[in-house]
């Protein structure tokens, strides 16, 4: 009877374990929790004039791979933009002072993430630096807005100017 | 007729009422069962332990289902990145605690009641109060208390085989990439809103199962045939009390 009672209660302590990690498991691992970068970061400042849908906590992207995350948003008071402070993981020190940042979308319904493009300067970003060339989320309804204003783009006429055009173009932009 | 309905009402009526009344009496008792901590583990083990192996399967079938199903409807908006993001949401946020709570009701809530409604028919609760053992100490409380305890820890289990078969459904079957299924999936899902939120929910659901368990073994007709009523009962309110509730909590803690 002992023997059967201790079998039943390792059992049960067992049950509340599996029943605690699986929560630990989906607390820490399938939620935002698991974006808070570990390792030390430095801090880039970036300004631009509509961030869109970004939100805290954001991915921070170059080439595609995540280097760091949105930490704060804010509006300048006086220059009426968005500042937004990004922390970038240390192990990334060595991205160009003149890299530009934009702001992508994911995907059709994807979240909106910081893009960083890097430039030519043998200089590096320190910590609290800001992003000259910035490029701020290209909004749907701007891009509808200029599509009616501009009308039909594909007017007969147009279309013989850029096919003429074509041709020229490449060895224009050797020059 | 009309007679024959407002007796019906008023009998529907006093269920209610006294349920909540066994609900106070259940939680006068609830201190002095703490004495028979024993029992209550005996009974986290018989309710939860138990019913792993179905909340474990049917989680697994439940998640591989919605990536099937969401795949396909996300598909036609060329979404299916989102596929992970929208999964772990209706895991965590819905089906988690409502599928275990109707699972839990059908596995563990009808053997409570069936328990203590043969406790009740062959005298054995008459025979712990002449022996001065309050059965509401020994016998109701416990169980409730193992449902509360059991119930939050099953919808876990049942949310990470979820996510598992969705994973297993979307990436490892339909070819979705990893990182695009986790970092969608990672960067919408709250902690806070979306994980404590359901398990919130699956607290009440098993405070309400297991009470409206225990209530009717308790108050059953003493016969075979009341037991097999009761146990009926049990299953339909339950089913009937989960989905309302949720209902009710969804519209509080969105």
């Amino acid at each position: 009877m002992t023997q059967q009672r201790r079998s039943y209660q390792i059992g049960t302590g067992l049950f509340i374990l599996l029943g605690f990690a699986a929560l630990a498991y989906l607390a820490t691992q399938t939620t935002s929790v698991a974006n808070f970068s570990q390792g030390p970061s430095y801090r880039l400042v970036a300004r631009f004039t509509n961030i869109g849908q970004l939100k805290l906590r954001a991915p921070v992207k170059m080439a595609g791979v995540r280097i760091g995350s949105v930490e704060a948003i804010e509006l300048d008071p006086e220059k009426l933009d968005a500042i937004v402070r990004v922390s970038i993981d240390r192990r990334y020190a060595s991205i160009p002072d003149d890299s530009s940042a934009a702001i992508f979308t994911s995907g059709l319904l994807g979240d909106q993430y910081v893009g960083v493009q890097p430039g030519g300067s043998p200089d590096v970003f320190k910590d609290g630096d800001e992003f000259v060339l910035t490029q701020s989320s290209m909004q749907l309804e701007d891009l509808i807005g200029k599509f009616l204003v501009n009308g039909s783009p594909s007017k007969p006429g147009d279309d013989a100017g850029k096919a003429a055009d074509a041709p020229s173009a490449p060895p224009q932009t050797q020059h | 007729m009309s007679a024959a309905r407002r007796s019906r009402v008023g009998e529907a009526l006093a269920q209610v009422g006294a349920c909540g009344l066994f609900l106070l009496q259940l939680l006068r008792a609830t201190p002095a069962s703490l004495r028979h901590a024993r029992e209550t583990v005996r009974q986290v083990w018989f309710t939860g332990a138990m019913s792993l192996v179905i909340i474990m399967t049917c989680g697994l079938f439940v998640g591989m289902v919605l990536g099937l199903q969401l795949y396909y409807v996300l598909s036609i908006f060329g979404g299916t990145a989102a596929l992970g993001t929208v999964v772990s949401l209706s895991l965590y946020r819905e089906l988690g605690p409502v599928v275990t709570a109707l699972l839990f009701a059908g596995r563990a809530g009808t053997s409570m009641t069936a328990e203590i409604g043969l406790m009740r028919a062959t005298d054995q609760l008459a025979a712990m109060e002449m022996m001065a053992v309050d059965p509401l100490a020994y016998v109701a409380a416990p169980r409730f208390l193992a449902g509360i305890i059991a119930m939050p820890l099953l919808a876990c289990v049942f949310n990470a085989l979820g996510i598992f078969g969705a994973h297993l459904v979307g990436v490892s079957w339909l070819g979705l990439d990893n990182g695009t299924f986790w970092s969608n999936m990672t960067s919408s899902v709250d902690v806070w809103t979306d994980v404590v939120n359901g398990v919130w929910k699956s607290l009440a659901f098993g405070a309400v199962v297991s009470l409206i368990a225990v209530f009717q073994g308790y108050t059953t007709a003493p016969t075979s045939e009341g037991v097999a009523y009761a146990t009926t009962r049990t299953v339909v309110f339950s089913s009937i009390a989960v989905l309302a509730l949720d209902f009710v909590m969804t519209a509080f803690l969105m």
